[in-house]
């Protein structure tokens, strides 16, 4: 009996395996909206571009029989979505959190719409890369049974880190998002810079959502989402706009997320709706420490409209 | 969301009136009412070509959502149902508007509110049903207020940003309302749907008579007609104006802007909070999860297209109740998957703030000024 020779170490272990696996949502996310945010704009429109990205993936990925073409296509709508957004908020007046409320309904509405021959079907998966080849004990296996996309999630963490600080690119996304008047001056079009930062924004939430409905929980239906990609919204604050920063919060966010169905494997079954609100309350909870009336957080970019 | 939105008696006021011609009088009402409807207009071109894509007829689907809306008296009753959680739902996006604040948990606080009045209505089985109901209603409001007036709070005194706090408030607040439905106050008896016990026919508020169109209704256009009052006839609503228009000028002269934030907060919660109440009382007689139907979040919708003006929130909720209501004959008569109002309301909400930049921009508006 593998299951009693570790005993109680089932629950680390499966949230140490959850936390891999639910976590790469919230990364993709959370990469996305820093960089959408760093310009200037904040997009909450993540969590219905999430939605879609879902739905789109599984579509593709059934059609053709190919996951990565899926993967592709949530991209694609994703940053369509995006340039949707941004496409709005650059007229006059338009203030971007209510665009983002109107894209979040939008997004799940359409995808539920589009989606609904799609809950029958079983579509072509993700594969996984087996790091727990070395182990005899199946617990183990299965937490180390890792998403090539959790891997390239973490990679675009560092990368971004350093293209912020260094590249051309990531300079003129800061200016765009530090003083908008700088920018112009310089002689860049603001309007320009925040389309594509949004576009590759929504790109990125669109892959987490092919992470859904592909791997984990890796299935199409209409509570596949429930509000992660709020959450990452609100992650990205409390990682102060900070790409690696975003990568450790998004790890213990899946970590808190997992906690339930953990504790439901080991035969803990009370409270497990209050468990699975567990990212919310800590997201909350998080906000309510590291926010402050008196002043504006460090690192915020002094153009975005949530930080006023 | 500018925050311009003042209201046709002060613009009149504002203006000198030298030579009240009719488009300066009433030009800015006029913009409030035109821009809007040609917003929905364009919506609705929209979504025909987008069914037509799927290939459905367009004119076969707007005869059939007036039909379904406002084609029949049953579909009017169906309607206004619907429209009057709306009402209450939109009010708790449209009274911290006025602030300046962008609430979107209005849904959090129906299903609190809903939980509350349930909980109180359990534990009160000997009272008469009018002490019961009006029980409910108190519990209602208080537990939905509390429950905005928490995020807020958290504005106020820790800086958080009310619009995702509120948000988050929603998924939590179903989190509690799944957790007691699923185990302390779980009926023994509900076996594929966990609910509460029922609060008893005799509790039930009932219908407006001579229709099937229960007293919600005339509790929504109360407490819309109420907020309109408030927000625009006294003192308290004129002081939260400015604070909503100018944070800082409200500081100087001295207005308690935490004090202004935590009431209207309650206010909003309140009424979503009597949405939730008005569920349990007039339609579901329990609380479980279908109570989560969205009403909080088509709320969002309405107070946007009503541009947060209380009064303006009546008519817009019935229109939206209506597009809601039709949504079973779309899925019957064209097949359309029931999602198609979602995507609708979608739309409609994109053209709407899309719209906002039309403002002042009409050229035939503008008068001679």
């Amino acid at each position: 009996m593998a299951d009693g020779s570790i005993g109680l170490w089932t629950v680390p272990l499966a949230v140490f395996g959850g936390a891999i696996r639910v976590s790469t949502p919230f990364l993709f996310v959370s990469l996305g909206e820093c960089i959408t945010e760093r310009s200037g704009r904040i997009n909450l429109g993540l969590e219905g571009t999430l939605i879609m990205g879902a739905m789109s993936a599984y579509g593709i990925s059934y059609l053709s029989g190919s996951p990565w073409l899926g993967v592709l296509a949530a991209g694609i709508t994703g940053a369509l979505l995006g340039a949707l957004h941004a496409g709005i908020c650059s007229l006059p007046r338009v203030n971007d959190i209510a665009v983002g409320i109107a894209l979040m309904l939008f997004g799940t509405g359409l995808a539920f719409y589009l989606g609904k021959p799609l809950i029958e079907p079983t579509a072509a998966r993700l594969p996984a890369i087996d790091f727990g080849w070395w182990s005899d004990i199946p617990q183990v296996r299965a937490a180390l049974r890792i998403n090539v996309l959790f891997l390239i999630g973490v990679a675009i963490a560092p990368i971004l880190f350093w293209a912020f600080r260094t590249t051309r690119w990531g300079l003129l996304i800061r200016t765009a998002g530090e003083s908008s008047d700088a920018a112009r001056a310089m002689g860049y079009s603001v309007l320009w810079i925040r389309l594509r930062a949004t576009m590759v924004g929504g790109f990125l939430a669109g892959i987490g959502g092919s992470f859904l409905s592909l791997f984990y929980p890796g299935s199409w239906n209409e509570g596949l989402s429930s509000g992660q990609g709020i959450t990452a919204v609100a992650l990205v604050i409390f990682a102060r706009w900070d790409p690696m920063l975003c990568l450790w919060a998004s790890l213990a966010f899946g970590g808190a997320a997992a906690l339930g169905p953990a504790l439901q494997s080991v035969g803990v079954t009370s409270g497990y709706h209050l468990f699975n609100a567990a990212p919310y309350i800590l997201t909350l909870a998080i906000m309510i420490i590291t926010c402050s009336p008196k002043r504006t957080l460090t690192g915020a970019p002094a153009e975005l409209s949530i930080t006023r | 969301m500018t925050t311009e939105a003042a209201d046709p008696v002060e613009a009149v006021a504002v203006s000198p009136a030298a030579d009240p011609g009719f488009l300066q009088r009433y030009g800015t009402t006029i913009e409030y009412i035109l821009i809007p409807g040609a917003a929905l207009v364009g919506a609705l071109a929209v979504f025909g070509i987008f069914v037509a894509l799927f290939g459905k007829n367009p004119l076969d689907l707007y005869f059939y959502m007036y039909q379904g809306a406002f084609g029949t008296w049953f579909s009017w009753q169906n309607t206004l149902t619907r429209a009057a959680p709306l009402i209450l739902t939109a009010l708790c996006t449209a009274l911290p508007a006025q602030l300046g604040m962008v609430i979107i948990g209005g849904e959090g606080a129906l299903l609190i509110g809903a939980l509350s009045a349930t909980s109180i209505a359990l534990a009160m089985p000997w009272a008469s049903p009018l002490v019961v109901q009006i029980a409910m209603v108190c519990a209602g409001v208080v537990g939905g207020g509390l429950w905005i007036t928490l995020a807020g709070a958290l504005r106020q005194y820790r800086g958080v940003n009310e619009t995702i706090s509120s948000l988050l408030l929603v998924y939590i607040g179903l989190a509690i309302l799944n957790h007691l439905v699923e185990g302390a106050m779980r009926d023994p008896s509900s076996l594929n749907k966990p609910s509460t016990r029922e609060i008893g026919a005799a509790n039930m508020i009932g219908s407006i008579p001579g229709t099937d169109v229960h007293w919600g209704l005339v509790f929504g256009m109360v407490a819309a007609l109420a907020s309109y009052i408030l927000i625009y006839h006294t003192v308290f609503g004129f002081a939260a104006r400015v604070a909503g228009g100018n944070i800082r000028a409200a500081r100087i002269v001295g207005l308690g802007v935490g004090k202004l934030i935590m009431t209207i907060c309650f206010l909003a919660g309140g009424a979503a909070g009597l949405a939730g109440m008005i569920e349990v009382a007039a339609v579901q007689g329990r609380t479980n999860a279908n109570l989560a139907a969205g009403y909080g979040f088509t709320g969002i919708l309405v107070a946007f297209l009503a541009r947060q003006n209380p009064l303006a929130i009546i008519p817009v909720a019935i229109l939206l109740g209506g597009i809601s209501a039709s949504g079973g004959l779309l899925q019957r008569r064209l097949g359309l998957p029931d999602a198609s109002v979602l995507v609708l309301q979608g739309i409609i909400f994109v053209f709407v703030l899309a719209s906002d930049a039309l403002y002042g921009r009409v050229g035939f508006l503008k008068g001679k000024s």
